[in-house]
């Protein structure tokens, strides 16, 4: 089983009741925009605290509220690509790809720096600074960040949005050959079901 | 250029940049810890840390220095403190001129770093936590690399106030030649001497283009960071 998750949370007037259990590699999260697919991947990587719930992914548990259990995000090894990317802007690529991977107990590192930019195709983009990549050079360089920072699972934000047909088209096959290459699952959000329907083993619909 | 200044001029020069100098460094970490508390976190009693860091800007300096002999003088609780304990007088002492300077400088100097902390986006504080990053870690290779050019700023606007400082200074450090008679209270000086308005007019050229020079460098490093809507005045 890759992701076990049930949580309850409210931000304001919404209220997010969701429930599912996946096994599939890929599992996507789907639903229009204001349901609350964003919310939920924070919960699961620890940015946000559920209200109440249980959530564990593989064999470990990150939240329990019966327990009282809450994970800090930095010990969840969440491989979260965020939908802005979120490289740092002071950091050339290099040291953004290099910034989880240094804080990784060397047992966690399962991947290495040439297998990432190999399988990413960004060798030659490790000098840039990130305010000069393109929105699918970015994209990859976040994949290639959150995959070397030892994580046990991989996050995706909306990874094809805002992009044009062709870079859309690229990231997309990224993504399946890390579902179908690396042994680590992915949960996806995404408002396309195009994508999802080819990418996905298990959709959970969100209201 | 020697000649152009007294030995006796040079050394008001010399101990205001040391004030300066001094206040502006001790303050320094204190005036970041307070500027990343005021942006970054909510807790009870904020509105009043924030009215406390600022009243030196509001309060006549003759008032804060008054306050600051209340508190550091030799029967004060903090001074007497310091004198008991580690033989330390800030009154009539150059480190009492600082120690004014300090006070006067911190709120333009937190206004500056607040600002440019608050323009470091938290989400890739986030961001750095999810990569493995405690929070102590997130905010050493994150918010503080990023908002180091406030730091700057700060530090050089800091200096800039410091080097004008004068009416929490007179009031507290007094007006003593060679220890707390830094550049305004040398002018001041000058303007009761018959006389004096050569010595007025080097001293105060001196005190523009130094001020200025500050000034300018911390506009342009707020700028820098922060974009052309912030500004530190």
């Amino acid at each position: 089983m890759s992701f076990d998750v049930s949580l309850r949370h409210g931000i304001g007037e919404r209220q997010i009741d969701l429930a599912f259990i996946s096994t599939a590699r890929l599992t996507a999260l789907v639903g229009p925009s204001g349901a609350g697919k964003t919310t939920v991947l924070n919960c699961i990587a620890g940015l946000i605290r559920p209200d109440e719930g249980r959530i564990a992914v593989g064999d470990h548990v990150l939240f329990d509220s019966a327990t009282g259990l809450f994970l800090p995000p930095e010990r969840r090894r969440a491989g979260y690509v965020f939908q802005e990317g979120r490289l740092f802007p002071h950091l050339r690529v290099a040291a953004n790809l290099a910034y989880g991977e240094r804080l990784a107990p060397a047992e966690d590192r399962w991947i290495g720096q040439g297998e990432v930019t190999d399988l990413l195709g960004i060798g030659h983009l490790l000098h840039r600074m990130p305010a000069t990549l393109s929105g699918g050079e970015a994209r990859r360089v976040a994949i290639g960040r959150a995959l070397l920072s030892g994580a046990r699972f991989l996050l995706l934000d909306e990874p094809f949005a805002s992009l044009d047909a062709a870079r859309a088209e690229e990231i997309l096959q990224l993504v399946e050959r890390i579902r179908d290459e690396l042994a680590i699952p992915i949960l996806l959000v995404s408002h396309d079901r195009t994508e999802v329907d080819r990418l996905a083993g298990q959709v959970v619909p969100m209201a | 250029m020697t000649g152009w200044l007294t030995p006796d001029e040079w050394g008001v020069v010399a101990l205001s940049l040391r004030v300066s100098l001094a206040a502006v460094l001790f303050t320094l970490p204190l005036a970041y810890a307070l500027a990343w508390l005021l942006a970054r976190r909510r807790f009870p009693g904020r509105i009043l840390l924030d009215a406390l860091v600022h009243m030196p800007l509001v309060l006549p300096p003759v008032v804060t220095g008054w306050l600051l002999l209340l508190l550091f003088g030799r029967n004060g609780p903090v001074g007497g403190w310091l004198e008991a304990n580690f033989g330390v007088t800030l009154v009539f002492r150059w480190t009492g001129a600082a120690l004014a300077a300090a006070v006067m400088a911190l709120p333009l100097m937190v206004r500056a770093m607040r600002l440019s902390i608050e323009a470091v986006d938290r989400r890739l504080v986030s961001a750095a936590r999810t990569l493995g990053a405690s929070p102590w870690r997130a905010f050493l290779t994150i918010t503080l690399p990023l908002s180091a050019p406030g730091i700057a700023a700060g530090a050089m606007l800091g200096f800039a106030r410091s080097l004008g400082e004068f009416g929490a200074t007179i009031t507290f450090a007094s007006n003593i030649a060679g220890e707390t008679r830094t550049l305004p209270l040398a002018i001041y000086s000058g303007l009761q001497l018959p006389g004096g308005e050569a010595l007025v007019t080097r001293l105060s050229i001196i005190s523009v283009v130094l001020s200025v020079a500050a000034l300018v460098v911390s506009e342009w490093l707020v700028r820098r960071s922060a974009g052309a809507r912030a500004h530190v005045l």
